[in-house]
């Protein structure tokens, strides 16, 4: 309950949690206004999605302090609480699931099979939904998912649940920290030494599993190096494990191969660490991280040129981020018009960003949840090594009418109408009194007005008629509604005859809504 | 064999025993002391049970043979939130179970299917998601109208620019495949003929039904359609609403099944109706009932084995003031599964129990 409370603070607009603590106006600083569609398309893509006011707030900023505003670390922990088991080393775990097992009921068959790691899952991914809804860094969020997506690991194979949480922890503490460190901490990780095998790794039998996606993937990328740095790297790393007991980082110095090694035209007893420092002298390195971040945050093709300028700062600033960040949404390529709206959103951007945007109070996440596994992007299931594909991935004839399914589900959960015209009769709502009584408070998805719930049954073009929109939409007009939902244009044309929810429907379901 | 399986959804959670009435039962009189159904008003089907009076449009398929009713559908743990209730039964999921895809897509799993015209099913409703998986090639439209429009409209979307935008380049590509299947699909609604007895005007409900008609005599190869008739969640004042939506039901689907035989095409298809739940057993205090659970389902057809299927839950043995279901409506689900498609589907359950209902 106190999640719903939080979330409904938050929505409740400019004066809400992120509002205030993000937006709220500084003295001494000459601000040259930029504007609510430069605005919106800042927000659309560092953030999830943009209610009216805030968009309202930022348009209002100067450019360069709005993203400097963006970029400012106030904390590098989530807000939201973490589940509670997740200091559990594997030890306990594997109690925990063995009582499990041997529970019997009183006529002595087994109890309702509790599985734990299933579970643990379920509650880690609906706590990372929460804090992407309730945070007042989005952009650390947003950059947390960008180095799960870069650094993948997957429950699939890890199923040691605490490590997931705790390189979601690592993702966030360096959400825009520094990527020299970040790519030390996790050749150290535990989850990632599960899920590409460092765990097996030891001098007499190298795992190469971790080296390869090391250079293939996280750093140079393929045709940068050779299958014998991939062997010597591996050689580099064994005896890198964890503690069976805690789930710790433990290295094993009886099962590292101390000989020497060749990497990347460099000899010496090379340790994992000293592989990690020759990647990031590698001129390649800077630029795939680069690469990345403009696919994710700027637009389907990187611009060479540009990716090697701000590879560069990335370089040269000694892999901080903030440098880069700034750089890359500062950019003439970022703020061109022609930008906005040339990104698909992703399914979390979808979801999330829908939530957010219609102010929905749901407050139980597994709903959401299940939306991003539908389309494609379970939080903590990366479909394999390299990740997310994105980009023109994202939509399929399939995805695309399923997104459309989910978005004509949020817009019946967030818009109540009065059914006049046909089966006025047996559609209207019941009085308030009644329903306090009766309802059970429908868990998945509340309508923000208690009083009005969704009415089923009915269609779309009913819903507009007099639809009262959550707290965030409430009082726009029809033409706001229309510039804060799409980053361009509709493709299938404006209608709704100028009634508030009608917009939100058409808008949300037109094309456009589907790009960012 | 295909034969087309007519969803029909009754949003809301329609109160199964107002729908089906154990008239013979003290108890239900007892439970209902407002809101039960007077003996007089019951269309008896046996010693036990009977319809709702308003549903008197029934009898002409009950006395040809081709309505069954399945008595007492529900599932284990029953979920009382409309919105995931209606997905258990969408995704042929357990209670305790999450699943993405809904069910009918899930018969057909690894089986794609002929091209034909790119079109699988058709939801003529908001809630595509027993259709929705890889599988299944599903068309959503609210009405043929309107769907007859956007198909028009939607001819001219080859000539939207996408401006040098890839990402709305890739968007309009997968829009246009959806679309071709849509424009294939105007062109055979354009060329139906109409129903050979009208729908009675004027509810959302019947225009479905039209539709539904135009499609399948127009010969349209689906698998599945689907229609929905809301407005179930009669929590106070239920008796007149109730009453309208069994009347609406009724005739809506007596037309339909006219419609079907007009056009030799009953034994082609399969109707089933079905809702999120049923109701309490005892009214409320508004003269109204909340969220319960299993409910009696109508499942019709030319080639429907009809009358009644599985046991009434007796209201002697409620658990916790609800009636305990006596078949999973999972076992529906692959009993028609097999007698339309000819799919072998278990939907996760160990043991299927067919029921005989389909010939």
């Amino acid at each position: 309950m106190a999640a719903h409370l939080s979330r409904r603070v938050f929505v409740g607009g400019a004066a809400a949690l992120s509002g205030a603590a993000l937006w709220a106006p500084r003295p001494g600083r000459a601000a040259v206004a930029m504007g609510f569609d430069e605005a919106r398309h800042l927000l659309s893509r560092a953030t999830f999605g943009a209610t009216p006011s805030e968009i309202r707030t930022v348009e209002a900023l100067d450019y360069a302090s709005a993203v400097d505003r963006l970029l400012e670390t106030r904390r590098v922990v989530a807000l939201t609480p973490a589940p509670a088991w997740v200091t559990e080393g594997p030890a306990e775990l594997r109690e925990a699931q063995k009582a499990s097992r041997e529970k019997k009921g009183v006529d002595g068959k087994p109890l309702k099979i509790v599985r734990p790691v299933q579970e643990q899952a379920r509650e880690l991914r609906n706590w990372w939904v929460e804090e992407m809804l309730v945070t007042d860094q989005p952009l650390v969020e947003r950059m947390t998912l960008f180095w799960h997506n870069h650094f993948t690991s997957s429950l699939e194979k890890v199923k040691y649940t605490p490590a997931m949480y705790r390189q979601n922890e690592l993702f966030r503490r360096e959400a825009f920290g520094n990527f020299g460190r970040l790519l030390k901490a996790v050749a150290h990780d535990p989850a990632m030494l599960i899920y590409l095998d460092g765990v097996r790794s030891i001098a007499r039998q190298p795992n190469e599993n971790f080296a390869r996606e090391l250079l293939e993937l996280f750093t140079l990328g393929e045709g940068h190096y050779s299958e014998s740095d991939i062997r010597n790297a591996a050689r580099a790393f064994t005896g890198w494990s964890i503690d069976r007991e805690t789930g710790a980082f433990r290295a094993h110095e009886q099962a590292h191969d101390s000989g020497p090694k060749t990497f990347l035209g460099q000899s010496g007893r090379f340790t994992g660490d000293d592989i990690v420092a020759i990647l990031l002298k590698q001129p390649r390195t800077a630029e795939r991280v680069v690469e990345k971040l403009w696919r994710e945050f700027v637009s389907l093709r990187p611009d060479p040129a540009e990716v090697k300028r701000l590879a560069d700062i990335l370089r040269n600033g000694d892999y901080e981020m903030k440098p880069v960040l700034r750089a890359m949404f500062l950019s003439p390529a970022f703020r061109e018009p022609s930008t906005r709206g040339a990104l698909i959103k992703s399914p979390v951007d979808l979801v999330v960003g829908s939530v957010h945007l219609l102010g929905l109070p749901v407050p139980e996440k597994t709903q959401l949840v299940r939306m991003l596994q539908g389309l494609g992007q379970l939080p903590f299931n990366p479909p394999n090594v390299k990740g997310w594909t994105g980009g023109e991935a994202w939509i399929t004839t399939y995805t695309l009418l399923l997104r459309q399914q989910f978005l004509r589900r949020m817009v019946e959960a967030t818009t109540v109408s009065s059914m006049d015209g046909d089966m006025a009769m047996s559609m209207r709502p019941n009085r308030r009194a009644e329903r306090k009584e009766q309802v059970p408070a429908d868990e998945a998805m509340q309508p923000p007005v208690e009083a009005s719930p969704p009415v089923e049954g009915r269609s779309l073009r009913h819903a507009g008629m007099e639809a009262r929109l959550g707290p965030t939409l409430a009082g726009i007009d029809a033409a706001e509604l229309q510039r804060v939902l799409l980053p361009r244009k509709p493709i299938d044309g404006a209608e709704g005859g100028g009634r508030p929810g009608a917009v939100v429907a058409l808008a949300m379901l037109d094309p456009a809504y589907q790009l960012k | 064999m295909t034969r087309i399986l007519l969803l029909v959804e009754l949003k809301g959670g329609n109160d199964g025993l107002n729908t089906l009435i154990p008239y013979a039962d003290p108890r239900y009189h007892q439970l209902r002391p407002g809101l039960g159904v007077a003996r007089e008003r019951t269309l008896q089907l046996d010693e036990h049970v009977g319809l709702h009076e308003k549903l008197a449009p029934l009898l002409e398929a009950w006395k040809g043979g081709d309505l069954a009713i399945v008595q007492g559908v529900g599932y284990a743990n029953p979920n009382r939130s409309h919105f995931r209730s209606i997905e258990i039964w969408d995704t042929a999921s357990a209670a305790s179970q999450t699943l993405g895809e809904g069910w009918v897509a899930r018969a057909f799993d690894g089986n794609r299917l002929p091209q034909g015209l790119g079109v699988d099913s058709i939801v003529i409703d908001t809630n595509s998601l027993p259709m929705m998986g890889p599988e299944l090639r599903t068309i959503v439209m609210q009405d043929a109208e309107s769907f007859l429009r956007q198909a028009t409209a939607m001819k001219g979307t080859a000539a939207i620019s996408d401006g040098g935008n890839p990402a709305l380049r890739h968007l309009l590509a997968v829009r246009q495949e959806v679309n071709a299947a849509a424009a294939g699909l105007s062109d055979r609604l354009r060329a139906a003929q109409p129903p050979a007895q009208e729908y009675a005007a004027g509810t959302p409900f019947a225009r479905q039904l039209d539709l539904a008609t135009r499609i399948i005599t127009a010969g349209v190869p689906v698998v599945a359609v689907k229609v929905a008739l809301g407005g179930f969640d009669t929590h106070a004042n239920q008796a007149p609403v109730h009453e309208t939506l069994l009347s609406v039901l009724a005739n809506g689907l007596a037309t339909f099944r006219r419609n079907m035989i007009a056009a030799g095409r009953w034994d082609d298809v399969v109707l089933m109706t079905y809702s999120e739940f049923g109701r309490r057993a005892k009214q409320n205090a508004s003269g109204g009932t909340d969220h319960g659970t299993s409910a009696p389902q109508f499942v019709m057809g030319g080639k429907v084995r009809g009358g009644l299927h599985g046991t009434q839950p007796p209201l002697g043995d409620l658990q916790d003031g609800d009636l305990r279901h006596t078949v999973d409506f999972r076992d529906v689900y692959s009993t028609l599964a097999k007698g339309c498609w000819g799919k072998p589907a278990s939907f996760g359950q160990r043991h299927v129990q067919p029921l005989g209902f389909i010939a």
